[in-house]
């Protein structure tokens, strides 16, 4: 009986040792597996920084780029497009961006790092949709009477000011994101990389 | 009948293996590991094949594999591309490579793996025919080939390796010296080789690293299961 | 705990064969206690089995089969697996499991094939075990065959170029049922799609059905043993065979070992030598297809190769019909007549161990023949080696067809009543 009870245990501790090596194994080989299905080296480079050039940018035009396969819109602002975020101010869910939505050097009220030109991803936070640009004021935009200039999004009515801040009770809960991007020269910036050299 | 068949047999091998001229290929030196003979090999392929010959399967940051970092691929490889993860494409069309050559030049991806045969592995067939073009004003462009008779494409290389000629011996003679000794000349076509082979497959290193581990990792896994199997074939008589 | 996973298990049991399958198949299947190293082949065909559908749906997230070419002029099939190899992180890894284990399928599976041959496995009442067992691995030869067409390299141009015109030697319907079978006049983005879609579903999924009969059939009539002898002859007072064991715990920890070894191999192969020396993976693959330009030597993969010489072999018309037509015939044969072992031999023992000399070298002297002809298929004709395939080609034909009277004739030995380890 004693006999016995020592053969099991040793029996035991192989089997344990077996099953957890294997185990192991197991899970390093199911690592690459999981691993593939991450961007590839095309999608990475598909998705690498894009540079832009503002000088022939005109004063209150929008120009699209794409970045990582979204809609990055870079916007010249007006002194009185940047005038009507005052107005905006009490409208809009998170005025003071606190939420997490942009770089820390554009956590300011025109969340951009210079005051004119805007830069943000077209993609509304809701449920993915590009809201449509709605730059004229007033009743003409079709928006309201009271419209100060921003952006529509056509699927579900969500709206954005000229900082792409989201407007109370609405749809969308956050505002449009703001990616990383770094001015190379004055009229030049690059998006998708903000730090010095590399 | 019956004995007839089993000499053929007997003797199979023999026939078999009798078979027709072979090539003889020179044996390429093996760089693959040396990093500063791989970047050379890089930089003479951006210089005097990517003109032509594209590598449309390779990144050009990829070229961190041979030690590079990014700036130094941008600064020193790149002329035609702009950012570091595009593949080594080429300007010239198709179509009009084909009027100028007759063939358009193949891509050169994975040339040092498809070279390979039962004369010498992909690197020793570069290696001879990079080293083996001679002057033949029967062809068009000029120039023949050692290894690759009637080859289309000219000797690229002719201003660092010369110009060679055909000898009464059949052997080649080097009758008007390039910028590169004999000596250095073959040591830079090996380094291109050795690039062309990493180029073929980037992933080689990592590979051959990561098997080391992966066997000796079943190794000590197959003691410990042999044990388990002889604890429990105790029971069996 | 144990009380209530107990209770989920009965839960289950009411509703489905959890326990019952389990014991039937594996804890109360009583295996011979004296397997050998050929038994191990089995489990080893079906972890390559496992090994490729894993891998293959990986590769098929990454893979296009399109036959177009890019912007650089290369297609695009074959460009998706250079991506593989280069830009899918590890991409390359999962693609030589793939590749290698094309080859280790085959070469396990002949292991298989042989032990059966050897030890009889295929006698009654182990018939239906044989013919699933063959249906598989015609599966498996169709499997490689579309498979190899989608690295779009070529020798999978021309190798399915050869194939399918290989159909148009049937007299009446062959020209057109090539055609059909290409879908075009030349092998082209059509036959690539059709073949991806044969090599990942259709076939697969047969493949399996015939692998779950195969061991349906065999746990129905019990397993064969190097001696040949029925264990299910003698009995204890509770049923239990007495030279059985049971298949768990014994013969998983036995064939656990076996994988160790196989995967030692299988990854010494992936990782220091994926190309197999040429023959897992050829050079000629690595050039893109080009439906204008035949390479200078063309030869299909290893594991068809002695078939294939079996076709080269047959070069002069017969009855009024052409030497192509006998020669796809008999590669056809070639293949077929494995399905009507179990009839052919007429021995009175299963097993080579009781088996007198005549069987023994004609298994011998077949074995031999099939290496030749497997050789002789990779390399490019000439006229010595042309009567050397003739000759192997006729021995390999006369092995089986001769077998009804050599097998009587041969001397055998009586068999043990119980088995000998």
């Amino acid at each position: 009986m004693a006999s016995e009870q020592k053969v099991d245990c040793g029996r035991r501790r192989l089997i344990v040792a077996t099953a957890a090596v294997g185990g192991v194994a197991g899970v390093v080989t199911a690592a690459p597996f999981v691993a593939s299905m991450m961007p590839s080296e095309r999608a990475k480079a598909a998705g690498a920084p894009v540079e832009v050039d503002l000088s022939k940018l005109a004063l209150g035009e929008m120009l699209t780029v794409a970045w990582r396969g979204q809609p990055v819109w870079v916007i010249n602002r007006t002194p009185e497009m940047i005038a009507s975020l005052k107005v905006t101010d009490p409208l809009v869910s998170d005025p003071h961006s606190d939420k997490l939505q942009q770089p820390a050097y554009c956590k300011n009220e025109t969340r951009s790092i210079k005051p004119e030109f805007f830069v943000a991803v077209g993609i509304c936070t809701h449920l993915g949709c590009s809201p449509s640009e709605k730059f004229e004021t007033g009743a003409a935009s079709g928006v309201g009477p009271n419209w100060p200039g921003g952006f529509l999004c056509p699927c579900h009515g969500s709206t954005f000011d000229l900082a792409g801040r989201v407007y109370k009770d609405k749809p969308a809960p956050l505002n449009l994101v703001v990616p990383p991007y770094m001015y190379l020269s004055d009229n030049k910036i690059v998006i998708g990389e903000d730090k010095k050299g590399a | 009948m019956m004995k007839k068949l089993l000499l053929a047999l007997l003797f199979a091998p023999l026939i078999a293996c009798a078979s027709e001229g072979e090539l003889h290929l020179d044996h390429a030196p093996d760089k693959l590991t040396d990093q500063a003979a791989l970047q050379n090999g890089a930089k003479l392929f951006v210089n005097y094949c990517l003109n032509c010959h594209s590598a449309s399967a390779m990144r050009y940051n990829r070229l961190q594999g041979i030690g590079l970092t990014d700036q130094q691929i941008k600064d020193n490889l790149m002329f035609t591309a702009d950012k570091v993860g595009e593949l080594m494409t080429i300007a010239m069309r198709r179509d009009e490579a084909k009027q100028w050559f007759g063939v358009p030049p193949p891509d050169l991806s994975l040339e040092a793996r498809a070279r390979a045969s039962e004369a010498g592995s992909g690197a020793d067939w570069l290696y001879t025919y990079l080293r083996g073009f001679y002057r033949d004003d029967s062809r068009p462009s000029g120039w023949n080939n050692l290894v690759f008779a009637n080859v289309a494409m000219p000797h690229a290389l002719w201003q660092l390796q010369g110009e060679q000629v055909m000898g009464a011996d059949h052997k080649l003679k080097l009758a008007k010296p390039g910028k590169m000794t004999p000596a250095e000349y073959d040591a830079a076509v090996g380094d291109l080789v050795a690039y062309l082979q990493y180029m073929g497959e980037p992933s080689a290193q990592t590979r051959k690293q990561l098997g080391v581990y992966v066997l000796l990792f079943l190794a000590a896994f197959f003691v410990l299961t042999y044990a388990l199997k002889r604890e429990f074939w105790k029971d069996v008589h | 705990m144990a009380a209530k996973m107990q209770g989920l298990v009965d839960w289950v049991d009411e509703r489905f064969p959890l326990t019952s399958s389990w014991k039937a198949h594996l804890a109360e299947y009583y295996a011979p206690k004296n397997f050998n190293f050929w038994y191990f082949f089995g489990s080893l065909a079906l972890l390559v089995l496992v090994n490729q559908i894993v891998t293959g749906i990986f590769l098929t997230m990454q893979y296009k089969p399109d036959a177009s070419l890019n912007s650089s002029g290369v297609p695009v099939a074959f460009a998706s697996v250079e991506y593989i190899m280069r830009d899918v992180p590890w991409g390359w890894l999962i693609r030589y499991m793939h590749s290698t284990g094309a080859s280790a399928f085959f070469i396990v599976v002949y292991l298989h094939m042989f032990r059966g041959l050897l030890y009889g496995s295929h006698r009654k009442p182990r018939e239906l075990v044989w013919i699933f067992g063959m249906l598989i691995f015609l599966c498996l030869m169709a499997e490689a065959f579309f498979g190899y067409l989608l690295p779009w390299g070529q020798m999978s141009f021309w190798g399915a170029q050869v194939i399918v015109n290989m159909f148009s030697a049937i007299p009446f319907i062959g020209p057109d049922l090539s055609l059909w079978l290409r879908g075009d006049f030349v092998v082209g983005d059509a036959t690539l799609n059709r073949f991806f879609a044969f090599h990942v579903i259709a076939i697969p999924l047969v493949l399996l059905g015939l692998v779950v009969a195969h061991v349906i059939a065999l746990h129905e009539v019990g397993s064969n043993n190097p001696d040949g002898i029925e264990i299910k002859k003698h009995k204890d007072n509770k049923g239990i065979p007495l030279d059985g064991i049971p298949f768990h715990p014994y013969y998983t920890v036995k064939d656990i070992v076996g994988v160790v070894v196989f995967l030692i191999v299988f990854s010494a192969v992936i990782f220091f030598m994926p190309e197999g020396g040429g023959y897992f993976l050829e050079s000629n693959n690595f050039i893109q297809a080009n439906p204008l330009q035949t390479p200078p030597h063309i030869a299909p993969v290893w594991y068809f190769t002695p078939y294939y010489s079996v076709l080269r072999s047959i070069t002069y018309p017969l009855f009024g019909l052409e030497a192509k037509f006998w020669g796809v015939l008999g590669m056809g044969a070639a293949v077929v007549i494995f399905f009507f072992l179990p009839w052919l031999d007429r021995s009175p023992v299963k097993s080579i161990r009781y088996k007198g000399p005549i069987f023994k070298t004609a298994l011998g002297l077949f074995v031999t023949v099939f290496l030749i002809l497997g050789y002789l298929g990779m390399q490019p004709p000439t006229p010595a080696r042309l009567m050397l395939s003739q000759a192997c080609a006729v021995i390999y034909f006369a092995f089986f067809l001769l077998m009804p009277v050599y097998s009587k004739l041969d001397k055998c030995r009586p068999e043990p009543e119980r088995v000998t380890g």
